[in-house]
């Protein structure tokens, strides 16, 4: 199949990862990754992030497809169901405003700057090295070392579900992907549902799922 | 290309179908599309049935049924 210029995405995604390891400040470049998929759903109710552009589904599916590490196994049933995404979903948030609650302590002055990056939201990893002072507040630091160890944080479930089952897994629970696809669902309405589903039925001789 | 016996077709079971598109993406024919960002939607007069986005699939929603012509 020819290949778009979208398709090398992957390639930002490897070098943020990387950035990220030299000067923490780069983690801010992140926020991309954030709202260019909300804008996308909201704007034009569409997942033309998850279809197209997000180079990290691409990274998992280049490591774990073509380089083959991956089991290429079956997810389990319980991983696509509604209440472990949306459950997911609610827990990556909490974790996230939790994130922001903590750069605002040190924006407030009532916590010091913590050099570190948290791996799923547990361990504790010292990564001072990538810290090279700001003209501006440290809180523009704090939130850095968040929202790298967010995103840390992700792509090492996304590289473990990648080996453990199908290269893409991480894609099933993602909360972007969760949340685009609320959003698209809730744009389309029902209208929007029933006609995705009545084509399908109708060009299917005999065979409604 | 032995079409002789039922057609095989790619059906996706849309309840489960988290719309990434990852299927769209593998299938030679472009028979897949993803509707409204919802949920992936397989044009049956254009699949063939290879099986691309069977195996492609990270939430393993694609199957591939035999239908009558
Ligand atoms: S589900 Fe997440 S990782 Fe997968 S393509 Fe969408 S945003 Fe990217
Ligand atoms: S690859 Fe599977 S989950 Fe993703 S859009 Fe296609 S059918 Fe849906
Ligand atoms: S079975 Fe093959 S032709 Fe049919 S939708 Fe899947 S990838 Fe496309």
């Amino acid at each position: 199949m020819k290949k778009h210029w979208y398709d090398y995405l992957w390639i930002l995604s490897v070098l943020y990862l990387t950035l990220g390891f030299f000067n923490i400040l780069f983690a801010w470049l992140g926020l991309f990754c954030f709202f260019i998929p909300l804008i996308i759903s909201l704007g034009f109710g569409t997942k033309g992030y998850c279809n197209r552009y997000c180079g990290r589904g691409q990274l998992f599916g280049l490591i774990g497809g073509r380089f083959g590490l991956s089991r290429k196994q079956d997810v389990p049933r319980w991983m696509k169901s509604r209440a472990f995404r949306y459950g997911f979903l609610i827990f990556f948030m909490s974790m996230f405003l939790l994130m922001l609650w903590n750069t605002w302590l040190v924006f407030a002055g009532a916590r010091d700057l913590r050099e570190a990056v948290t791996l799923l939201w547990s361990f504790r990893l010292p990564w001072h090295w990538a810290y090279h002072g700001t003209i501006l507040h440290e809180g523009i630091a704090q939130f850095a070392f968040g929202f790298y160890s967010i995103m840390l944080t992700s792509t090492v479930l996304g590289l473990l579900t990648m080996i453990l089952f199908k290269p893409r897994s991480w894609c099933v629970y993602c909360p972007m992907g969760t949340m685009t696809q609320m959003i698209c669902r809730a744009k389309a309405g029902p209208e929007g549902k029933a006609a995705a589903e009545k084509i399908e039925g109708k060009a299917v001789p005999g065979g409604g799922l | 290309m032995g079409e002789a016996v039922g057609k095989r077709r790619a059906i996706v079971d849309q309840s489960v179908c988290v719309a990434c598109g990852c299927c769209v993406k593998v299938c030679p024919i472009g028979a897949i599309e993803i509707i409204k960002g919802v949920k992936a939607r397989v044009d049956q007069t254009k699949c063939v049935g290879c099986g691309k986005c069977v195996k492609e699939c990270p939430a393993s929603v694609i199957e591939i049924q035999e239908v009558k012509a």
